[in-house]
């Protein structure tokens, strides 16, 4: 357990020194916001719609993040000597999941944040605790699959081009019950309160099993045989 | 090590081809069912009474439906069987890549003829139901994981890999199917718009599609045996025999 | 320590290590050196454990790599061409992160850096701001941290300085006189021959040579 923190902490440190979350992900992110206002031409439309187009633009920010997490360890082999000699996968797995995750959460905030001024959403109280939830599970589900799939294309060529091919049909899922949810904590009229906690608990059980996947295929995936 | 021996079955392969006297008479079989299934599905069975002539393509999407989702199982059970073996790896990893290519095949017919039969039943090509959405998106997971496929040097690389893919896509499919399934039921859609689901099938009519069913399964396995041993050739063309490699090497001593 | 009998290893197919014979005791220092292409890395990466063994047999620390070869990997470190560092942390912070994995105390961290000269300036610098001498000295101090009793080094020397060769010398010699075993690969010519340690030369996959 102190092993999944160290390599959570490490991950952190890095990405706090290199700031490239800050400095290039997020305004990525908020760019992808601003040019689905353009392409759509239509407010009410961009409210109607802005559960949906926030978690879409956290799916495509979501590879960056993750791509960037594996780049630190393949640029000079670090990886390989980790998983060869002190740590076992698993928890090298699991301390790269928090480590993402946590940067995940920021970045929904700031697109939240987003959809807020952009988009005119208004979120009131009774819809909040269900956001934080919705925020939250998804945000785990993220990023399993995303270090997951990054763990199996890290280290071939033109791995930036597969992940995307993998990752996102795995996170459809995802993505339907987090627009759904937060669509229902914007206060929408279709949706209700109780039908967004079903969908939340979808994410919680979709976070679960791909957190338990990758746990337990990370040992085979970087296992090395040359 | 198993991994660096020829594989298993290499010898009954003649090398002017990968079929035996089994894949000949499946091959057989295969083309005589399809045959009934075509004359029948054209000639002998009626017209449905709502959809009319259109119902026919029924014939063909519902075994290409029934074959994807059996190439899915196929390629997970032996992706499963490719990983916990230690003997005999490479050859499940072959019958998973092979069947894996066959269904994509297949689940692209599904979509076509599945597509265009809502074309001509309800006039759009396209509708979001759990069925047709869930085998898109077994396509496209697939296509994926053939992609993966190609690019490992080794086969035991290769291996490994994609069969961590497949076992994951076990997982994937079931999700997807149950949030669409869940997404759809929010529009309160008054008939799940599948063209099958109003067919009134008679005694023949069933019989051609079951025909059809049994002669597309016969169709993937003759496929998946031959891309199988294919792949088999493929492979050992970038092995010989550890004992004459570690002849030549011995050849390569630079120094005396 | 490193007993191989008639060992190959052949990923893929192509015996890149054709049958090598060599013991290795504990607390040698060897250098392994051979044509581009003899096998050196693979005979490193067999002791190492990451390497499968195709053939022969092959046993380090007692371990049989036949077997079991993912135990033997804790007690081994191994350095490729490559640093296996974090470029935006220091050095201490690199060889702190290798100590919270294995349970090593702050202290411990301070005692290996000043033992491979990375004390003082050094150790707050971050990694890719090192020179290359500096960086392959942070790499063998977390194989000291992490208690190593085997070193298997794949081309140490490559790209350094005199100086800082001389520097990675000196490590290697403090090393094995504690107790663990330094094997390395090198295209090195010793001038001064008491400096010389222990040659075993690979050609083709097998070993030729073997002198001390």
């Amino acid at each position: 357990m102190r092993n999944v923190f160290a390599v959570a902490r490490k991950d952190v440190l890095i990405e706090w020194r290199a700031r490239l979350l800050l400095v290039r992900v997020l305004p990525f992110a908020l760019l992808v916001l601003v040019l689905f206002a353009v392409a759509l031409d239509s407010e009410a439309l961009l409210t109607r719609a802005a559960a949906g187009l926030v978690w879409l633009a956290a799916m495509f920010a979501t590879l960056l993040v993750v791509q960037r997490c594996f780049d630190i360890e393949t640029a000079d082999g670090a990886l390989d000597m980790l998983l060869t000699s002190v740590v076992e996968p698993s928890r090298v797995f699991f301390g790269k999941v928090l480590a993402v995750a946590a940067q995940l959460l920021v970045l929904v905030v700031v697109l939240l944040g987003g959809a807020v001024v952009l988009y005119g959403v208004r979120i009131d109280a009774a819809g909040l605790v269900l956001l934080v939830t919705t925020v939250v599970t998804a945000v785990i589900g993220l990023a399993s699959v995303g270090t997951l799939y990054g763990a199996v294309v890290a280290q071939l060529t033109g791995r930036d081009s597969l992940l995307p091919l993998l990752a996102m049909p795995v996170l459809a899922p995802l993505l339907i019950g987090a627009s759904r949810a937060t669509e229902s904590a914007f206060g929408s009229q279709t949706i209700d309160l109780a039908t967004g906690w079903a969908w939340t608990s979808l994410l919680a059980v979709f976070g679960v099993v791909f957190a338990a996947a990758g746990a337990a295929s990370f040992a085979t995936l970087t296992e090395p045989d040359a | 090590m198993s991994e660096s021996m020829p594989a298993r079955g290499a010898s009954t392969l003649n090398l002017r081809g990968t079929s035996t006297p089994a894949t000949r008479i499946i091959g057989v079989l295969a083309l005589a069912v399809m045959t009934w299934v075509v004359v029948s599905a054209f000639f002998f069975t009626a017209p449905d009474v709502v959809q009319g002539d259109s119902v026919r393509i029924m014939y063909a999407h519902v075994p290409a439906a029934w074959v994807a989702y059996l190439a899915f199982v196929t390629t997970a059970i032996a992706s499963g069987f490719s990983l916990v073996r230690r003997h005999r790896t490479l050859g499940f990893d072959r019958v998973a890549g092979a069947s894996a290519e066959v269904g994509v095949l297949f689940m692209g017919l599904a979509l076509v003829t599945g597509s265009l039969w809502g074309r001509l039943t309800w006039g759009t090509f396209w509708q979001w139901d759990p069925r047709l959405t869930t085998t898109l998106f077994l396509f496209i997971t697939y296509v994926g994981y053939l992609a993966v496929r190609r690019i490992d040097a080794s086969p035991e690389r290769r291996a490994k890999r994609s069969a961590v893919l497949a076992l994951l896509a076990v997982l994937e499919i079931p999700l997807v199917h149950f949030s669409v399934v869940l997404w759809r039921s929010l529009h309160q859609e008054a008939s799940v718009l599948n063209p099958d689901g109003d067919v009134r099938l008679d005694g023949l009519m069933l019989f051609t599609l079951f025909s059809g069913v049994v002669a597309f399964t016969l169709a993937f396995v003759w496929l998946v045996i031959h891309r199988q041993r294919l792949q088999t050739l493929v492979d050992l063309q970038g092995t010989v025999g550890l004992d004459s490699a570690l002849a030549a090497r011995a050849t390569e001593a630079v120094l005396r | 320590m490193i007993h191989l009998r008639d060992a190959v290893v052949a990923p893929a197919g192509f015996p890149a290590l054709a049958g090598a014979t060599l013991d290795v005791g504990a607390g040698e220092l060897v250098a392994l050196r051979g044509a581009n292409g003899a096998g050196k890395t693979t005979l490193l990466r067999l002791c190492a454990g990451l390497a499968p063994l195709a053939r022969g047999a092959a046993s380090v620390l007692g371990v049989d790599l036949a077997g079991n070869r993912a135990t033997v990997r804790r007690s081994v470190g191994f350095v490729g061409h490559r640093n296996g560092l974090y470029g935006e942390l220091t050095a201490r912070e690199n060889i702190a992160f290798v100590a919270t994995l294995v349970g090593a105390t702050h202290d411990e961290v301070e005692v290996v850096l000043d033992g491979f000269g990375l004390a003082g300036r050094l150790a707050d610098t971050r990694a890719s701001a090192l020179s290359a001498g500096q960086r392959r000295r942070t790499a063998l101090a977390s194989l000291a941290i992490r208690r190593a009793r085997l070193w298997l080094l794949d081309e140490p020397h490559a790209a350094l300085d005199v100086d800082s060769r001389q520097q990675l010398d000196r490590v290697f010699r403090e090393a094995t006189a504690s107790g663990v075993t330094v094997v390395y690969t090198t295209h090195e010519r010793y001038t001064d021959s008491q400096q010389m340690p222990r040659t075993i030369t690979l050609d083709a996959g097998r070993v030729v040579h073997d002198h001390a």
